[in-house]
């Protein structure tokens, strides 16, 4: 288990995130849900260790991520696999090069080794016969699919997502919501999602997290968050008309 | 940040690359993938400028010795020394401030701003390690070679120049760069170049590292990077020059 207790981050006089606690779990699909500035992506980045937070802990699985070492701070990062908002290829390395990065700097495995995991993976993210490609040359969606191929070839224990949907046309975002949680199933790991997108909470969201103005507002499933009547959950979430309707028509079907 | 911050965010900056890397195949691979960015990519450029600074100064130094009291050899004897002395070491790393500057600046920097860099460091890859050793160890391997190869263009391209105008005759020429030769103005020329090789690479990657925005800040980060890279070369080329020869 992945858990937040009483996280505190300032920058300067910007008091960020406000004593958030929260906890995520094995095979769910967790999303981080908030208006711009509620301080999600302070949140993720500190999950990440790329923020150090003035207060709290982090416990991966029982380690106390403040508490370790940086020997054992590097191990926890080999267990992170992490998707990026603009998906954070390497531009100069073929799509199997960036897939395959992980696994030259952190195994001891030989070329046909390294090259039949990359593939299993590429095959597993539905992208075959797009190894000799460069970033520049892929469509949004493909680069996505890389970049998640990229975040699970080590096979992570944790798997963090910055709005992996932002830029992509519905359909395409769906596809890739799907196989986001069917990876969490098939690996039983633990996933934590930033988005903005409202389908993708209809969609996957075994948990949801909303923040605002730094503060854990609300958090539930995809199904409490139908029947919840916090206001400001409500005021974000079914912010449009199309949203509204289907919240009206699943009370009444209830 | 203050200029002092910058100095001091600089050589904590340099604590971090100076690591052992984290493994020694990948930074061979990135090695030798450098030595060709940095440096034979460099060859073009530094044997033209070699080539026509060359011819330039001795062309200069033949319309200024018009007295009949003055022997021509001179021109040749003051090519070599110019060329040896400063124009290949210094006048060709202000080059290449401006050309691998730029580009390790810009590259580094939009790693920064695609989130590139983050993407190493949440794997536990240390970011500077991995991309500005490899850096360093390839210039301070080849820009010695560089500029040799630019004291001996530069020395040809005089004598072609005077072919080409008639100001002086070979033999001459010939006798000035066999005057006096002095090998340890080749070993000060060497070490000008190592210091001035890597402050290009760390300044520069300085610059690209601590980028933060989008285009127009890695746009900006490269020019403040070759503005920089050049003010320290020209510094240091005073103080070394000071050290060395005073």
């Amino acid at each position: 288990m992945l858990e937040v207790k009483n996280l505190h981050k300032s920058f300067g006089e910007a008091h960020v995130l406000k004593g958030i606690s929260t906890s995520f779990e094995k095979g769910k699909t967790s999303l981080v849900i908030g208006q711009s500035g509620s301080g999600k992506t302070v949140f993720l980045k500190s999950l990440l260790g790329l923020h150090t937070p003035e207060e709290g802990e982090i416990s991966f699985d029982g380690r106390v991520f403040s508490k370790l070492n940086q020997h054992e701070k590097r191990q926890i990062r080999k267990e992170i696999g992490m998707v990026f908002q603009g998906s954070a290829l390497y531009d100069s390395m073929t799509v199997e090069e960036n897939v395959m990065f992980p696994l030259k700097m952190f195994t001891e495995d030989n070329k046909v080794q390294m090259l039949q995991r990359v593939n299993s993976v590429l095959e597993r993210v539905n992208l075959t016969h797009a190894n000799a490609k460069y970033p520049s040359e892929l469509s949004g969606g493909m680069k996505k699919r890389v970049a998640i191929a990229r975040a699970i070839v080590l096979n992570p224990k944790y798997l963090f997502c910055d709005e992996p949907n932002s830029g992509l046309d519905p359909q395409t975002a769906i596809l890739i919501d799907n196989l986001i949680r069917e990876i969490t199933r098939e690996y039983d790991i633990i996933t934590v999602i930033n988005t903005h997108d409202m389908n993708s909470v209809m969609e996957i969201g075994d948990k949801i997290v909303f923040l605002k103005d730094g503060v854990k507002a609300w958090e539930g499933t995809k199904e409490d968050i139908f029947r919840t009547d916090n206001e400001a959950v409500v005021n974000f979430v079914y912010s449009s008309k199309l949203y509204k309707k289907v919240r009206e028509a699943y009370l009444n079907d209830k | 940040m203050t200029n002092l911050e910058h100095i001091g965010a600089y050589f904590l900056m340099l604590k971090e690359v100076f690591k052992k890397p984290q493994k020694w195949k990948v930074f061979w691979e990135l090695l030798s993938r450098e030595i060709d960015d940095l440096g034979l990519k460099s060859l073009g450029i530094v044997a033209f400028i070699g080539f026509f600074v060359g011819g330039v100064v001795a062309i200069q130094t033949a319309l200024n010795v018009d007295s009949p009291f003055i022997p021509k050899y001179l021109i040749g004897f003051a090519t070599k020394r110019s060329m040896i002395l400063e124009f290949a070491p210094t006048f060709i790393s202000v080059i290449l401030a401006g050309k691998v500057g730029s580009y390790i600046t810009s590259s580094i920097g939009t790693m920064r701003v695609t989130e590139q860099i983050d993407a190493l460091e949440i794997m536990g890859i240390n970011s500077l390690n991995y991309l500005v050793l490899p850096k360093v160890v390839a210039v301070l391997f080849f820009y010695p070679i560089l500029v040799i190869l630019a004291m001996f263009l530069g020395i040809l391209g005089g004598w072609v120049a005077g072919i080409l105008t008639d100001l002086f005759f070979t033999e001459d020429y010939i006798t000035g760069i066999q005057l006096e030769f002095n090998p340890y103005f080749v070993k000060y020329a060497i070490i000008k170049t190592l210091v001035f090789a890597f402050v290009i690479v760390t300044v520069s990657a300085y610059h690209g590292h601590k980028v933060q925005g989008g285009a127009l800040e890695v746009g900006r980060a490269s020019t403040k990077a070759v503005v920089w890279t050049s003010v320290v070369i020209i510094l240091l080329n005073y103080f070394l020059t000071q050290m060395l020869l005073g």
